[in-house]
């Protein structure tokens, strides 16, 4: 844990369960204000940070917003743009005006076709929730070698670790690239030992994620603090 | 309801129940949830012999186009009876009650989930009903509501299923199949359990209005009753390391 939920008890709530009233903190996420009440709308850990209150939830869909580093798989290709799978509700949409190529009209899958894995970013999600992504910036790109898995993405930041750490420590222990995309895939490039271990971290992530114990077992796993301040 | 048959006798002479229950007992409820892991939510509720599983999938792009709503998401409940969960097999496949209970469960979860959230989507929710033993559709109800909790849809509040009833002139809590078949009156309703709120309501049979204030008085009571059971089959789940 880390921060202002350090030592902080950590309180599992059920939609519909009155956690405080709107009298003196503001409702954040997961938390709907109702006359003077508030209540969670999701199952998931409360958090209070300043004067807001806030659900995380256990369990959800990723909802796609603008500026999000995302792992997408190809599902469908037309003349002059694609689709991809980002785990949303709805498919994301890359034009080929933001694909890292100079694409003729009707050539579009030449360059890419179903089942390729791209890493993009999320350029716009309008207010009907449609997703634009752009495969233009630095690194983004079409993901040839190495595996994919997936993590439910609320344990995405539980996987990163405060500014990158658990992530950073992960890499280095294992010699392998890895890329966790915000939607909760993860992409890792390396030789089969260290894809091991990093797999055994997402196991982990997948088992523990949630619990207060989770950085100190990813640190005994990878064999090292990351960055000697836990 | 099979009403009429007025020469069965479906109370003890010491006021119990055929079952040995008190007039204002419930059956024993059992719920689990994040039991299918290829669903996004989950659940399992037993209620007496009742045995209804509920899965939820979505929010996702609503198929076909037609159902869209601009607004808001649309909550597509499938409500299914297995043909070996009754005592006469069922013919597979939708008839008019199930559309029916499809219909008012839809409605009823639409009122608590919080659809404004997800335009152009759809949420589904598949029941599935693997043995009946009267009142499937709040045990059907009940799942859906811990399903949608499971996979993490916002809602306001989670809607309990429960029903009470006429027997020999007397008001039950949650009828059996016996006095589902052969009792005068049936009022299954949709509770929101936080605030008291009905999210829906039907009713078999004739009640006066003294005898549904009193159907409904048994009924709030289980409702508290089964949402305490709901809330701690979630935190079972998901309380082990907090």
């Amino acid at each position: 844990m880390n921060g202002a939920a350090e030592g902080a008890e950590q309180r599992l709530v059920t939609p519909g369960e009155v956690i405080g009233t709107s009298l003196d903190k503001s409702a954040g996420i997961g938390v709907l204000s109702q006359g003077e009440g508030m209540i969670a709308t999701r199952l998931g850990w409360v958090r209070e940070n300043n004067d807001t209150i806030s659900v995380d939830p256990i369990n959800s869909r990723y909802t796609p917003r603008s500026g999000d580093l995302v792992i997408g798989v190809i599902e469908a290709v037309r003349n002059n743009l694609w689709f991809a799978d980002v785990l949303g509700p709805f498919n994301g949409l890359l034009p080929m005006s933001l694909a890292p190529w100079k694409v003729e009209f009707g050539a579009a899958r030449q360059f890419m076709d179903v089942g390729d894995v791209i890493l993009a970013r999320v350029q716009e999600v309008d207010e009907s929730h449609s997703v634009v992504l752009t495969m233009k910036g630095v690194g983004l790109r079409k993901l040839k070698e190495g595996i994919m898995s997936s993590i439910p993405m609320n344990l995405v930041s539980k996987l990163k670790g405060e500014n990158d750490e658990n992530l950073r420590a992960l890499s280095t222990a294992s010699d392998c690239r890895v890329i966790v995309g915000e939607n909760g895939r993860i992409w890792i490039d390396g030789d089969s030992t260290g894809i091991d271990l990093v797999r055994k971290a997402i196991d982990l992530v997948n088992k523990e994620g949630h619990k207060n114990t989770f950085q100190q077992s990813l640190s005994d796993m990878i064999g090292n603090t990351p960055g000697g301040a836990e | 309801m099979m009403g009429g048959y007025g020469d069965v006798k479906l109370l003890n002479d010491d006021g119990t129940r055929l079952d040995g229950r008190a007039i204002d007992e419930m059956r024993p409820l059992t719920a689990e949830v994040g039991i299918l892991p290829a669903a996004d939510g989950s659940a399992i509720v037993t209620h007496g012999l009742n045995v209804a599983i509920a899965a939820v999938y979505g929010p996702v792009e609503a198929h076909p186009r037609k159902i869209q709503r601009q607004d808001r998401a649309v909550v597509d409940v499938r409500y299914n009876m297995a043909p070996f969960s009754t005592s006469d097999r069922i013919r597979p496949g939708y008839n008019r009650r199930s559309r029916e209970i499809s219909k008012v469960t839809a409605e009823a979860l639409e009122s608590v989930v919080l659809v404004e959230r997800f335009p152009r989507a759809k949420i589904s929710v598949e029941i599935e009903i693997l043995a009946a033993e009267a009142g499937t559709r709040c045990a059907g109800i009940t799942a859906a509501s811990l399903a949608l909790a499971d996979a993490g849809i916002p809602m306001r509040d989670m809607v309990v299923g429960v029903a009470s009833g006429k027997i020999d002139n007397i008001v039950v809590l949650d009828l059996d199949k016996a006095e589902d078949n052969y009792g005068q009156a049936d009022l299954p309703v949709g509770i929101l359990p936080t605030t008291g709120e009905i999210a829906f309501l039907q009713m078999d049979g004739d009640l006066s209005p003294e005898e549904y204030n009193t159907c409904m008085e048994y009924n709030f009571k289980a409702a508290k009753e089964i949402h305490q059971i709901m809330i701690d089959a979630l935190k079972a789940k998901y309380d082990g390391g907090a």
